[in-house]
């Protein structure tokens, strides 16, 4: 005779096969709708405290203007072609300096990863260079390559290259003794093949990480690459702030913070695609 | 036993870890370790855990070299796109980055076997463990059971002479290792390939094997070997068949007790 499990038998308590246990009330997520709501509702506040401390004459509107006065600022920043202009000239650094730093840098971090001779070979050299900050650099970026867009890139690959190196670093040395086994027991035992079945697959969520944490350093270094008067969002940010209007000096900072979300944004989307298999 | 040339030759097979505390710099886990594989045969090793049961299956597959011996393979034919070995591990070992269809074509690679033909061989092996089903999942979506399957069948795809199985059954609870044990023989039966299978389950070796070689000591040596004659398939409650792993494991106490590991 067949009856249906009662519910306080212990095999009722199993989940049909298949279906994934529930999370336990820690991990349980809120609705999407309320978190959308909730974040939603911080932008709000902050927009209405930034918009109340200079109208309530808590600071002087050219120390700080109120948000309700950036459109107007953007508007004529776009009509007179400095936008465009900038964002531009910035957009240049930013790609070549993280394609750069990017591709440099994992590149030398996977070679040494997997190296245990060029790892020793170059770690003090990478001890002694890698506290150095970009803008440290700028002195001989100007010396080396003038006041010039080629200036504003080295000073963004620098700080591009030691995230991505050492992530890359890190991931290729981390990669599971087990799999390598695995390639070579099944016929795949050159480091090339190596390389490409097990390593940079493995490596491939550590690598896209730092990756990422580059594409937002990236846009710091085009800010500050570009203080020293290489024609740019930064420059544009100093003239403006030289001539007190603050306005224009948060037009650009909106900007970057739009266009680095934009970035963001896409490269979660491609990275969520390429990362597809991960439980 | 037909006198065919056998399969697997292993003579005087010695093996040691660097050990720096020892005089000699080394410990022997493995000494005069001798073994004739036939064709078609299922030869089952067993011994207490760090014996040097793994070890010895990573030698044969050329993963490790030994210290001293030899390990002299017949190649079967022709081996264009095939592998001499095909080895399964306990952890099913899959590379999460890629579907079910491509781990078990990992092993196809490299071996000039065009894209299509590589599929299909793929397919055919996940088909022998019945999976056809799952070749586009990805392995997190596959149970244990399933995921060792996928491993055998990664292992069946490269055509190997070969089947060196290093516990796989050991991390799986009883009731899936039963019904994998069942169909490792009917695979076995069908593809009439050559199985190397190391176990520390004395009942698991009775049930699957031809042969059981008992490895103990240390250094490690073959204290027995017996063939089982029991016609297939088998009950798992067979008398002779439990009588004889009770022999192995009393030999085994007995080795334990008087020092012998």
């Amino acid at each position: 005779m067949t009856s249906p499990t009662p519910p306080d038998q212990p095999g009722a308590a199993l989940p049909a096969p298949g279906k994934r246990i529930p999370p336990s009330a820690f991990l349980a997520k809120p609705s999407r709708r309320y978190r959308g709501l909730w974040a939603l509702l911080g932008v709000i506040a902050f927009l209405v405290v930034w918009e109340a401390v200079p109208r309530l004459g808590l600071v002087r509107p050219v120390l700080l203007p109120p948000p309700s006065a950036i459109p107007q600022a953007f508007a004529a920043e776009v009509r007179s072609g400095a936008w465009t202009a900038a964002i531009l000239q910035s957009l240049g650094h930013y790609l070549w300096g993280l394609v750069i730093g990017s591709v440099g840098g994992i590149a030398a971090g996977v070679l040494t990863g997997m190296s245990r001779r060029l790892e020793d070979f170059t770690s003090w050299v990478v001890r002694l260079l890698r506290p150095i900050p970009g803008l440290a650099w700028v002195p001989f970026a100007i010396i080396w390559f003038g006041v010039t867009p080629t200036a504003a890139i080295f000073i963004i690959v620098l700080g591009v290259f030691w995230i991505n190196y050492f992530a890359a670093l890190g991931a290729v040395q981390a990669v599971d003794r087990d799999l390598l086994e695995l390639a070579d027991a099944f016929g795949h035992r050159s480091t090339p093949a190596k390389l490409v079945k097990i390593v940079l697959p493995a490596a491939s969520g550590a690598i896209l990480a730092g990756l990422r944490t580059g594409l937002g350093q990236a846009w710091m270094s085009v800010v500050a690459a570009e203080l020293f008067g290489v024609p740019g969002l930064g420059q544009r940010m100093m003239q403006a702030s030289s001539l007190l209007a603050t306005d224009i000096v948060i037009v650009y900072m909106a900007t970057m913070a739009l266009f680095y979300g934009l970035v963001d944004m896409g490269f979660v989307a491609l990275r969520d695609r390429m990362m597809r298999w991960k439980a | 036993m037909a006198q065919t040339a056998p399969m697997i030759e292993i003579r005087d097979l010695s093996l040691a870890f660097p050990n720096p505390a020892s005089p000699d710099g080394r410990t022997l886990v493995l000494r005069d370790f001798n073994l004739s594989v036939a064709a078609g045969e299922f030869i089952a090793i067993v011994g207490a855990s760090g014996v040097g049961k793994s070890t010895l299956l990573r030698v044969v597959a050329g993963l490790v070299p030994p210290n001293s011996g030899t390990v002299a393979h017949a190649r079967n034919g022709a081996s264009k796109g095939r592998r001499p070995y095909g080895l399964v591990f306990q952890d099913a070992r899959l590379l999460p980055w890629r579907t079910v269809r491509a781990n078990v074509a990992f092993g196809l690679e490299g071996l000039g076997l065009p894209g299509a033909e590589r599929r299909r061989r793929a397919e055919e092996a996940l088909a022998l463990v019945g999976l056809a089903d799952k070749a586009g999942r990805w392995p997190h979506q596959l149970s244990g059971g399933q995921r060792q399957r996928v491993a055998i069948a990664r292992a069946l795809a490269v055509d190997p002479d070969l089947l060196m199985m290093d516990e796989p059954f050991g991390a799986l609870d009883a009731i899936t290792r039963q019904t994998l044990q069942d169909e490792l023989l009917d695979l076995w039966r069908r593809t009439s390939k050559t199985i190397l299978f190391v176990t520390h389950d004395i009942d698991e070796a009775v049930y699957l094997a031809d042969r059981v070689i008992l490895l103990a000591g240390s250094p490690a040596t073959v204290r027995s070997e017996d063939r089982i004659g029991t016609a297939r398939p088998r009950a798992r409650d067979d008398n002779a068949a439990r009588a004889l792993a009770t022999r192995i494991r009393d030999r085994l106490s007995d080795l334990m007790d008087g020092g012998g590991i």
